[in-house]
């Protein structure tokens, strides 16, 4: 007897095409005769479990979700290995690879995503592959037992999971990532940093901000060259850079496409008898890549099926995920923004980052890494909309505190843990410990720090210690610390931000945000310019500057002036010049139309009203006749300015222009505190002003008088005498170290002047005149570190680095003022 | 029929915590920043203060400050936080496939 109940074929043999049958039997099990085309050799099969597979945690049988006997006992035709290639929708049929025709009256497409390959040269050799289906897997097994090294381009989930499972099997792996932080999607930076470190310390390279250029090999894979030149030797390469919606045998079918196959709330394509589920649809603008969106569609597509409909209405989404082992989730919006407010919670001994972000008293976002346990609660509240004013001091700490009800609040929270919980993970103090120091009279948090050494280190149970204070001492705690903190992102003042980065050997921003505990995501402009300098100074030739933490002056190294155009300062040695430099900057004023030239207090010339556009074509001038940046726009070595010293003045005593050239030729360059200006005069009547400079020469008969902490500023301050030395080389030597001093111990945006008042000139000469050997090493430190920043930035700009951030990202010329200028 | 969306570039063209400037003729330039976690936005480029280049200024969390005299403005909506009073034209803006889309309109807006 024939089957006269309609036909429907299902395109696609995964987890989208099966999940839309089961839902469509569940409802009407007789409704359909069904036909389903795979690609695969394969029935249906868990793909998000792939990774286990890999990692050899399971086996394929124990990632089936649906077995023969499940195709057999619902009747259904399953057509594995012959994937459809042709949709007739006049005849209404589909052809298979095979030849093999099927006509229907229904059509669901489910083909899900291609992986996206990205075009480099080499992406066909044997060996580069994706991370998609079991025959993927087949294959990255294979290599795993030849062993060797193996690099994973892409640092999103898929990636990861690639990573890691390829390191479980012995091979050694890079990961190779484009954006500066990993899983960008699903994390923030700080819990993308989280992550990159504990994949490092199971062995893995990361790089990130990392271009593949091609993939080298003859004949097949040997190595991914990147584009700053480095070659990475490798046997096997995983593309896993992300997916693509598998839209074209929908597009040959004449099917509206737009990033996927544009589906309604039914999920009917353009054409009433063709349906689309799944990775491959795009409905209401947007594509999902995740699980439980496609449940949702498949509800919806069964319903409207057998004509009930409820309509698909676009899923919230939420990522929980276990990355190589390691928990990380995320939901809802975490870009902050207007209104937005963040809770930060972190535990640098535990590794665990959370971050709540409220708006209007409703959650809308939420980032969890190390400790997820709250994930499926925050998300409720988020997808509920609920009102969480009323525990909002508890929503960091999860629903056990916080579902406590209106009697609960942070400081009863500590007051419940037992005794021998651990405050402090660093030193192993626990709470009766903390609490015994307390009764003993520690009554501040310094004192505590002192005594049980409880938050002593990395500091991140500041909190936790002071609440312990106020808990103990009731009315008597005198309440926070008194030194200023760095801004109001963080409980640390400078020093401490300082010193911990040193005793900890911190090397990037976000690790300083997580290690010291910071409250915000990624920081202030106060506070991310002082870590980036703090970083910078620490690390000479390691760290690399972040350009976003930087004030504008110093990316585009020049002065901004009021109408958003700059100034341009080249340095001119000690303040001497020539004819052909006097030439080149009388071209470039002309050349570039510059209103105004002045000579400046530093004995050079800024030349005025210079348009970002045209920096580098000023710079590439300036370069050509020999003249290097002055830094007029750093917090650095801003001038050396000098008299004619002893080869013209009659009243001479020391050759101070020399000097003043040999000391502008040391200094130039250098990342300070502050901005850092020097002079040399050639005898008492000090016609170069060096006692009103952060380091003063004043040369005598018998020598050099070396001064300090000068300024000419807001509050005038002449300098204080350091001491007298006798060659040029000793007051160089003497210069060098006290700027390192400077560059080590000032806070950010300290000047030399209001740092010896807070310090005193006594200690800057117990450094500097009486210790030997500590000058030595200053001045070492110095020279070294100078190694890597004497490079002309503007030479490298114009030589095109960096060019984005001198032009327009686009030009427009609307019609009307287009027509007003013709 | 023009569209309503202007496209101006790959989102990856404009730093992570960074920003690009698009060039009206006749007009103000419109910012384009990128936040920390990816998201896009857009401003007229000109402080609601002394007209500073916001895109000239430090990105942070939903925020920049501007380079002159340190406001900190919204870029969600343009308005100047804490203290200061003032607001500066958001340009909606969007991303789709990888490219980055401006609002015609606010485009002609800020020419005129």
């Amino acid at each position: 007897m024939t089957d006269i109940r309609e036909h429907l074929v299902v395109v696609g043999n995964g987890m989208a095409g099966c999940r839309a049958v089961e839902e469509l039997i569940a409802r009407d099990p007789h409704r359909y005769r069904v036909t389903i085309f795979g690609a695969e050799p394969h029935v249906n099969y868990n793909r998000i479990m792939l990774s286990p597979v890999l990692a050899g945690e399971k086996t394929f049988d124990e990632i089936v979700i649906n077995d023969a006997a499940w195709y057999v006992s619902n009747a259904i035709e399953l057509i594995s290995s012959d994937p459809v290639q042709a949709i007739d929708r006049v005849a209404k049929t589909v052809t298979a690879r095979s030849g093999r025709s099927v006509s229907y009256d229904k059509l669901l497409i489910a083909t899900g995503s291609d992986p996206f390959i990205i075009p480099v040269p080499g992406k066909d050799l044997p060996g580069v592959i994706s991370f998609r289906d079991m025959a993927d897997v087949d294959h990255m097994l294979a290599a795993a037992g030849a062993g060797g090294d193996a690099v994973v381009i892409g640092g999103g989930l898929l990636g990861l999971e690639a990573a890691h499972g390829l390191t479980l099997r012995g091979m050694k792996v890079t990961v190779i990532h484009l954006m500066p932080t990993l899983m960008e999607r699903q994390l923030d930076e700080a819990a993308g940093w989280l992550l990159k470190s504990a994949l490092e310390a199971r062995g893995q390279t990361i790089l990130t901000e990392a271009h593949t250029a091609a993939i080298v090999g003859d004949g097949k894979v040997e190595g991914v060259a990147l584009k700053d030149g480095t070659v990475i030797p490798a046997s096997l390469v995983v593309m896993a850079v992300g997916i693509r919606p598998s839209v074209a045998l929908a597009r040959d079918a004449g099917l509206e496409i737009g990033r996927g196959i544009k589906v309604d709330d039914h999920m009917v394509t353009s054409d009433p008898s063709i349906l689309a589920v799944g990775e491959c649809v795009e409905h209401d603008g947007n594509v999902y890549g995740l699980v439980a969106p496609l449940w949702d569609m498949c509800r919806a597509l069964a319903d409207g099926l057998v004509e009930r409909h409820s309509g698909y209405r676009g899923s919230v989404t939420s990522t929980k995920l276990k990355v190589a082992g390691l928990d990380v989730f995320s939901a809802g919006d975490f870009s902050g923004g207007d209104g937005a407010e963040d809770i930060v919670l972190r535990d640098a001994s535990r590794g665990v980052y959370k971050r709540v972000v409220v708006r209007g008293d409703r959650v809308v976002g939420a980032v969890l890494y190390g400790d997820t346990a709250d994930g499926g609660w925050y998300f409720d509240l988020l997808k509920r909309e609920e009102d969480v004013s009323a525990i909002r001091d508890m929503l960091i700490f999860g629903q056990a505190f916080a579902s406590g009800g209106g009697a609960a609040d942070p400081k009863a929270a500590v007051a419940a843990l037992s005794d021998e919980t651990e405050i402090c993970g660093c030193n192993g103090v626990t709470k009766g410990k903390v609490v015994a120091c307390i009764g003993a009279g520690n009554t501040t948090l310094d004192a505590v720090r002192a005594t049980c050494k409880a938050s002593a280190s990395c500091g991140s149970c500041t909190g936790l210690v002071e609440t312990l204070l106020a808990v103990t001492l009731g009315d008597d705690y005198s309440g926070e610390r008194t030194v200023k903190t760095m801004c109001k992102c963080t409980s640390f003042g400078h020093d401490d931000v300082r010193r911990e980065i040193v005793a900890q050997d911190m090397r990037s921003i976000p690790e300083v945000m997580q290690k010291l505990t910071w409250s915000t995501p990624d920081g202030c402009s106060s506070c991310r310019p002082a870590l980036n300098y703090y970083l910078l100074c620490a690390l000479p030739g390691e760290y690399k500057d972040d350009q976003q933490s930087r004030f504008v002056n110093e990316r585009l190294h020049a002065n901004i002036q009021k109408d958003g155009t700059y100034s341009v300062v080249p340095r001119m040695w000690g303040g001497l010049t020539s004819p052909k430099e006097l030439r080149a900057i009388a071209d470039v004023v002309e050349k570039f139309d510059a209103p105004m030239v002045k000579v400046t207090g530093g004995q050079r010339l800024d030349i005025f009203g210079i348009k970002k556009e045209d920096l580098p074509a000023v710079w590439a001038d300036l370069n050509a006749a020999g003249m290097v940046s002055g830094h007029a726009y750093g917090k650095s070595l801003r001038t050396v300015k000098t008299c004619v010293g002893s080869e013209w003045c009659r009243f001479g005593t020391q050759d101070s222009t020399g000097l003043g050239v040999k000391v502008e030729r040391m200094t130039w360059g250098s990342w300070m505190p502050h901005k850092f200006k020097i002079a040399v005069s050639g005898c008492p009547r000090n016609c170069a002003e060096a006692t009103i400079k952060d380091f003063g020469v004043v040369c005598v008969d018998s020598g050099y008088e070396l001064h300090v902490g000068g300024n000419g500023g807001i509050k005038v301050r002449a300098t204080d005498f350091l001491c007298k030395v006798t060659t040029e080389e000793e007051a160089m030597h003497y210069c060098a170290a006290f700027i390192q001093l400077y560059r080590e111990e000032a806070r950010y945006l300290e000047r030399t002047a209001p740092w010896i008042e807070r310090i005193g000139v006594e200690y800057i000469r117990e450094r500097i005149a009486d210790d030997a050997e500590g000058r030595d090493a200053l001045a070492a430190r110095f020279r070294y570190s100078q190694t890597f920043m004497q490079d002309d930035p503007w030479a490298a700009r114009a030589a095109g680095d960096a060019r984005e951030q001198h032009a327009p990202m686009a030009v427009f010329t609307p019609i009307d003022a287009a027509r007003e200028m013709a | 029929m023009i569209g309503e969306w202007l496209d101006i570039g790959w989102v990856d063209e404009i730093p992570v915590r960074g920003s690009r400037t698009v060039q009206v003729t006749g007009g103000d330039d419109i910012a384009v920043f990128r936040t920390g976690d990816g998201k896009v936005f857009a401003l007229l480029d000109r402080c609601p203060h002394k007209h500073g280049r916001l895109s000239q200024g430090i990105v942070h969390g939903g925020a920049v400050a501007c380079p002159l005299h340190n406001w900190r403005i919204s870029l969600t909506t343009g308005e100047a936080l804490g203290e200061d009073k003032g607001c500066t034209p958001v340009v909606p803006v969007k991303v789709s496939a990888g490219r980055v889309l401006i609002c015609r309109t606010s485009v002609l807006k800020a020419a005129a």
